[in-house]
């Protein structure tokens, strides 16, 4: 029992009910969201610090114990998630405060954007199943209204097909739950992977793991990829950065967890599958990002390549490779950030996000341009920014693995070729939008961009620091790949009374 | 055309405090039989729902003149803040408790803290139901919607 592993659930729940309950007052929810998120920050560093010195922490809500009652458990790859995720938010939230207008603070932003991370929150700390399904439906709810929040065309065209895409997710989750629960009995994780290694991973358990597969490849946009580009292009620029940043992570994060704890006995069914499924997201994120003229999609293809590549390291499966997915996976938090903040920058100067619009921005937003050229390298992986200890684990990883089964060289191509996708789609929106001659004079710009800078800046030294720091960081994240490759400490932790 | 609704609204009154009293039991009877926060919630709902049909929404307004979009979430407030009180004891985060207290008039009574996360319960179910029939029976135009359409 250890009651801090709920406070980074707990607290945007409180938070975002007070803020709801006084909805009048603005200036309070603003201080009040801030807040929240700064002591969930701690929450989680805290978390971060625990874990590493005294392992897996889990909380039995209620005082029932594991498979009976519902555990929280965090380990250390959710302690670092949850540790970027509310650097993120924080970031997000400042960068809101100065972009998001008076009409959406007034119709509940901050407490659905509290609810969200609370959602987002959960989904790492659960220990259990259905759990996951809840906290899934409390993030993707709160998201829903975040995307339909000011009712213009785009928005709500977009928005209905999100909500049909991922009502249909939800229910085949419900669906794999309800088989998985008639097969084995149990839906707590540590539980389910004690079961299935016990009966041994049968057809019928593959299948289940593949529906499962289905559905959290739709939320993490990995080859079912198709709603993202138009749901995050017709966003406001502070609500697609939180977007960009976290949702597809959590699908990530399920897929990292479910088929390393629990389903990871037919490898040759379920992770070649999901190897195939990376490479293709990761072409086909490229071929997106390159041949489109407006920043938004170029932005939201580079997060669609950023999951393929995270999944296809992850799926090469050695304690190296798992480490450089899980670097690369909050590196691609960070930065996809930062990449949307700078985007949605642009496109309040400009007013508009289309490549042809803009030229010369340099002369008049110097900072804004060399932060954007920052964010690109590190998304490139250029060597002292955060980009590149992912990338050279998971590439060098994936070669030595490509000597047993050949496939994995055509992912590393496949991985190097969309890292020079990124590095040309990004460098097309610096040439094209800072170079050139200065069409924009400062009383022509459709925004100011005061206070929109400094969280771009926080989330930069952020990305820095993960690149730079790398020697400080390795120990954390290898310990986290080593908790997710071997079940028995995971179980251990959480069952370890009972069994 | 007024339609005659002298019959409903008669009758309205007489049952209303039927089903006020049994979603009442529903409510108390909770944690050990059928019933509960949920169950009494969604009846007060219901019998809130027929005082609309009944009359109409301006005067139930008047007569309840109560923010259901702010009841809703000072009931789930109330239900979080619950288990959260158990963190300050000590104790795993939802953990209820319960004890027997001699009160006046009712005698020996069990007084648990899954009643007062139960009425928060309850409350968000009213709140959310009216919010849902209050939207519905609304035309946009009415609404203060920035975002006209």
């Amino acid at each position: 029992m250890y009651n801090l592993v709920v406070l980074p659930l707990l607290i945007p729940v409180l938070c975002g009910l007070l803020m709801g309950i006084f909805r009048k007052s603005i200036a309070f929810q603003k201080c009040l969201s801030l807040l929240s998120l700064l002591l969930t920050g701690a929450a989680a560093f805290y978390l971060v610090q625990q874990v590493s010195a005294r392992g897996i922490q889990i909380l039995e809500l209620g005082g029932w114990q594991a498979p009976f009652g519902i555990v929280l458990v965090v380990d250390m790859l959710a302690a670092l998630l949850l540790a970027a995720a509310s650097l993120v938010s924080i970031a997000c939230l400042l960068f809101a405060f100065k972009s998001i207008g008076p009409e959406r603070e007034k119709y509940y932003f901050y407490p659905f954007l509290q609810f969200l991370i609370a959602g987002v929150n959960g989904c790492f700390l659960t220990g259990d199943l259905f759990n996951l399904y809840v906290c899934f439906e409390v993030m993707l709810v709160a998201s829903y209204v975040l995307l339909s929040l000011g009712g213009s065309k785009p928005q709500l065209s977009e928005g209905i097909k999100y909500v049909v895409i991922n009502v249909i997710s939800s229910t085949l989750f419900l669906i794999a739950i309800g088989y998985l629960y008639g097969v084995l009995g149990t839906l707590n994780m540590a539980h389910l992977s004690l079961r299935i290694a016990a009966i041994g991973q049968t057809g019928l358990v593959s299948v289940i793991a593949i529906l499962l597969l289905i559905v959290f490849s739709l939320k993490a946009a990995l080859f079912l990829y198709f709603w993202l580009p138009g749901a995050y292009g017709a966003l406001p620029p502070a609500i697609a950065t939180i977007f960009a940043a976290l949702l597809t992570k959590v699908g990530i994060y399920a897929i990292m967890r479910m088929f390393s704890l629990v389903f990871y006995h037919q490898p040759q069914i379920t992770h070649d599958l999901l190897a195939v499924m990376a490479v293709l997201t990761m072409l086909i994120g490229g071929i997106g990002a390159v041949v489109h003229g407006d920043i938004r999609n170029i932005a939201a293809y580079n997060v669609v390549i950023g999951v393929g590549f995270v999944v296809f390291g992850w799926t090469v499966f050695t304690p190296a490779a798992v480490t450089g997915a899980i670097y690369y996976l909050i590196h691609d938090m960070l930065m996809k950030a930062l990449l949307f903040m700078l985007v949605g920058t642009i496109i309040i100067i400009v007013g508009s996000s289309k490549l042809r619009d803009m030229s010369g921005m340099i002369t008049h937003h110097p900072l804004l341009g060399w932060l954007f050229l920052i964010s690109a390298l590190a998304l490139t992986g250029i060597p002292p920014l955060s980009g590149f200890v992912g990338k050279y684990l998971i590439i060098q990883e994936g070669l030595t693995r490509g000597a047993v089964h050949t496939g994995y060289y055509i992912g590393v191509a496949v991985g190097l070729l969309s890292t020079l996708m990124i590095l040309y789609s990004l460098i097309k929106i610096f040439v094209r939008g800072f170079w050139g001659e200065t069409t924009l004079s400062p009383d022509m710009e459709k925004g100011n961009t005061r206070g929109l800078i400094l969280p771009c800046i926080l989330l930069t030294a952020a990305g820095v620091f993960w690149g730079g720091g790398a020697e400080l960081i390795y120990p954390y994240v290898e310990m986290a790949a080593a908790s997710l490759l071997d079940p028995a400490i995971y179980i251990g932790a959480v069952l370890g009374e009972v069994i | 055309m007024r339609t005659n609704n002298l019959i409903l609204q008669t009758v309205t009154k007489i049952v209303i405090f039927i089903i006020m009293t049994f979603a009442f039991f529903l409510f108390i009877s909770g944690h050990n039989n059928p019933g509960g926060g949920f169950a009494g919630g969604m009846t007060t709902a219901a019998a809130l729902v027929l005082l609309y049909l009944a009359y109409d929404v301006k005067t139930v307004h008047e007569g309840i003149p109560v923010d259901f979009k702010t009841l809703s979430l000072l009931g789930v407030f109330i239900a979080v803040v619950t288990g959260t009180s158990s963190l300050v004891m000590g104790k795993p985060f939802l953990n209820q408790s319960f004890g027997y207290y001699t009160l006046p008039l009712l005698g020996e009574t069990e007084l648990t803290t899954a009643l007062l996360f139960d009425t928060g319960v309850a409350m968000a179910v009213v709140g959310m139901a009216l919010t849902i029939i209050d939207a519905i029976s609304k035309d946009i135009s009415e609404d203060n919607c920035p975002w006209k359409p």
